[in-house]
């Protein structure tokens, strides 16, 4: 059993060294990068892009549909393992509820890097019509982003209250910052009840639009008539396969904070061992879908979707197609189903594959259907034949997870990123013997 | 008995809409006139002008009557509404299509299109290796049940009741959901600066473009496509690909009279479209499109013939740069 004073010192945050400095500087670089080519954008319009009228939508979206996919981390590992009371879960969730605020945030941001017309964005709520899914878009981000934040605060404020007891000596400015946004928490048995419940209908809330969140991101594409989207699978393909993104990316930045922050005594194996059978479940479910995604079409083999799949399985998009098919779901599964494959540093390796082959996924999932018309395209330039994003693009892509990534490093930054109190609690309940909500 | 009541309802719109026509302008005229005689019993200025009737005959008229006009265009009506108790619709009859590509080009200079993708296509199209290769124009199909109006989040595009599908590009927002919902892909996008400026100087009339108004510019960042030419409808004329086609192929007209032209020919919709096997792209979708197709056969032209004008990788002709 450690020491209270221990514990607070061990988690409390603290100054970056040189490399956080670096790590900092560089996202800035990047993402002033890509403020640069979006104004750019926004003054030539998005010609600037590769996509034309058959691609008519890029890795904007594929990469919004990435964010909203990890924001998924929240719904599932706090939520979920709070609610089935699963104790293992303590020191992972304040990061699950950090990704899923910075994902949340990026993926609204992004949808509007996708607008030609973001001058017009009060449109959506003047003329709002209630039978586009963008507009339940529109309705379930905010909400969605509401309750991440609230998820990510009300579990934080006993931590306020002990960084600023813990810095009022040292740092007064920033402990009278802590102090505010305790909200005068003292830990009375008042308090802990509100708390308490509070956080248990944040939970069941999350969940909830959780999963709207992922079912109408489905939905969008599963509205349309085209091969490949046009599909009743859609909603859970796209669920589990956010809890594939969510868990992969959860594992990969606890790994880093883990090492940058030497938390070792408190993510332990164990916790990497824990996420690792999470990850394999995932990744179990989300092949599952993907074999309804992909054989079933081919087994009745319609004309548009066999030529969909042929670009997919030995066409054009092959070996994309068979690195995230392959190395983001297929070679996890095994790996995590051995226990040393359930060590922290093999956990990295392959949340880090997970989460670039989540990336990829939306790309093949969104761009070869739409170069799959049901009339022929002609009648067009040859180079609207085929689609891959621009340097722009690019830029403006990479900004968008650097901005995710800053967000995190921020959060990271301030807050404690394992849970004070409660990793107090669990050690004196621990020694005690008692149990009680947590 | 209902066919009779029916053939008599139509002669009577027939006649009817002549008479009205006749009517109101005669209605207009006489009111004129009799105001004007009024005026003149009443006071006059004593000076006179000479004007121009349409007829081209000059006239004197006291300088007192001549009142300046504000600019008529055709008859006024909901935009988003559509032209009263109309139901336009087109057949394309793809056994006269010989990719002449007069449509296209007609099309393309009357909505000053400065893209690279054309509201209209002649695709070159052949269902399988035994079958008939063929041409075939496509348009908007002005869908009765139009997946892009389902989806568009801002009512930017909307269906009229006369069965037009429309654009609203002062609303768009560009996020191009409706294109992807299109199973025609008969959408296209202004990703840049469209260049228009000729269009702007041409609009000296003064009116506020409206999403029909054929010189409506396009705008950058938002959705364009094939509107059915209802500046030209409500002028009582024939979209510009109809007119423009050299075989006839294009029938326009309206479902509610089932009479549909082709400049040269007008016969009943229903009729054409019973005898020739009449039918609609993609119907299994549901899309209940406005646009009739007649099947390849009989065909009076080689098909080869038309490979002269194919163009794989061009709609819109380019200006040539000096």
């Amino acid at each position: 059993m450690k020491n209270h004073d221990v514990i607070v010192q061990d988690l409390a945050p603290r100054k970056f060294g040189r490399l956080g400095a670096v790590w900092i500087g560089l996202l800035l670089l990047l993402i002033i990068i890509g403020i640069i080519a979006y104004v750019d954008q926004l003054v030539k319009g998005q010609v600037v892009t590769n996509m034309r009228d058959y691609a008519l939508w890029g890795i904007y979206i594929s990469n919004f549909v990435f964010f909203v996919a990890t924001s998924f981390v929240g719904s599932v590992t706090v939520a979920i393992l709070r609610l089935t009371n699963n104790a293992w879960r303590t020191p992972l969730v304040r990061i699950a509820e950090i990704i899923t605020v910075a994902c949340i945030a990026m993926a609204g941001i992004t949808i509007m890097i996708d607008m030609a017309r973001p001058d017009r964005l009060l449109n959506l709520f003047i003329h709002a019509r209630l039978q586009s899914p963008i507009t339940w878009d529109v309705i379930i981000i905010p909400t969605f982003l509401v309750i991440s934040l609230l998820l990510l605060y009300f579990p934080l404020l006993p931590d306020f209250a002990i960084l600023q007891k813990y810095y009022s000596k040292t740092k007064p400015k920033l402990s009278k910052w802590y102090g505010k946004l305790s909200l005068k928490w003292t830990g009375n048995a008042a308090q802990k009840e509100i708390q308490t419940k509070s956080i248990r209908v944040i939970a069941v809330l999350i969940i909830l639009a959780g999963i709207l969140l992922q079912t109408i991101d489905a939905w969008l594409f599963s509205t349309t008539y085209r091969t490949g989207w046009d599909s009743t699978n859609f909603a859970p393909y796209f669920i589990s396969g956010a809890f594939v993104a969510g868990v992969g990316a959860l594992v990969t930045v606890i790994y880093v904070v883990r090492r940058a922050r030497k938390l070792e005594a408190y993510i332990t194996e164990y916790h990497f061992d824990k996420m690792g059978k999470l990850l394999a479940l995932a990744c179990l479910i989300y092949l599952y879908f993907n074999i309804n995604e992909y054989l079933i079409p081919a087994f009745t083999a319609k004309k548009g979707e066999e030529v969909h799949l042929a670009t997919l399985f030995t066409g054009h998009y092959a070996p994309l197609f068979w690195f995230v098919t392959i190395a983001g779901l297929v070679l996890p599964i095994i790996v995590l189903l051995f226990k040393k494959g359930r060590k922290p540093l093999p956990m990295f390796f392959i949340g880090m594959i997970v989460v670039i082959a989540s990336w990829w996924k939306r790309y093949i999932i969104i761009t070869p259907t739409l170069l799959e018309p049901f009339l022929p395209i002609q009648g067009v330039p040859e180079s609207w034949h085929s689609y891959f994003p621009s340097m722009h693009e690019w830029a403006i892509t990479v900004a968008t997870l650097a901005m995710a990534l800053l967000i995190i490093t921020l959060l990271v930054r301030y807050l404690p990123a394992v849970p004070i109190q409660r990793t107090a609690d669990e050690q004196n309940l621990s020694a005690t013997l008692q149990s009680s909500e947590s | 008995m209902e066919n009779n009541s029916k053939k008599s309802r139509r002669k009577f719109l027939d006649k009817g809409l002549k008479i009205g026509i006749a009517s109101a302008i005669g209605g207009v005229a006489l009111s004129k006139l009799s105001t004007s005689l009024k005026a003149n019993a009443e006071e006059g200025s004593g000076e006179t002008m000479e004007l121009m009737t349409t007829d081209g005959t000059i006239i004197q008229v006291d300088s007192s009557e001549v009142v300046e006009m504000g600019h008529r265009h055709g008859m006024d009506y909901n935009v988003r509404e559509g032209i009263p108790n109309r139901k336009f619709v087109m057949v394309v009859d793809l056994a006269k299509c010989k990719n002449a590509l007069k449509c296209q080009s007609a099309c393309n200079k009357a909505h000053y299109i400065t893209g690279d993708n054309a509201w209209m296509k002649v695709y070159k199209m052949q269902e399988s290796e035994d079958t008939a290769p063929y041409w075939m124009p496509t348009t908007c199909q002005h869908c009765d049940k139009p997946a892009c109006v389902t989806v568009c989040p801002v009512d930017a595009t909307f269906k009229r009741k006369d069965g037009l599908v429309l654009i609203d590009n002062d609303r768009c927002i560009g996020c191009r959901f409706c294109m992807a919902a299109c199973p025609y892909s008969t959408r296209v996008f202004n990703w840049g600066d469209p260049g228009q400026e000729v269009t702007l100087n041409l609009d000296m009339t003064g009116v506020e473009p409206t999403p029909e108004y054929a010189g409506m510019p396009s705008l950058k960042g938002t959705v364009d496509k094939c509107d059915f030419c209802p500046h030209m409808v409500k002028e009582g004329e024939l979209p510009h690909c109809v007119t423009a086609c050299p075989n006839g192929v294009f029938y326009f007209g309206d479902k509610y009279e089932d009479t549909v032209t082709n400049g040269e020919e007008t016969v009943r919709l229903s009729k054409l479209l019973e005898e020739k096997a009449g039918y609609r792209l993609l119907e299994s979708l549901g899309t209940e499109p406005s646009v009739y197709y007649l099947p390849p056969v009989d065909r009076l032209v080689d098909f080869e013939d038309g490979m002269e004008h194919f163009t794989e990788f061009q709609s819109v002709e380019k200006p040539v740069k000096e």
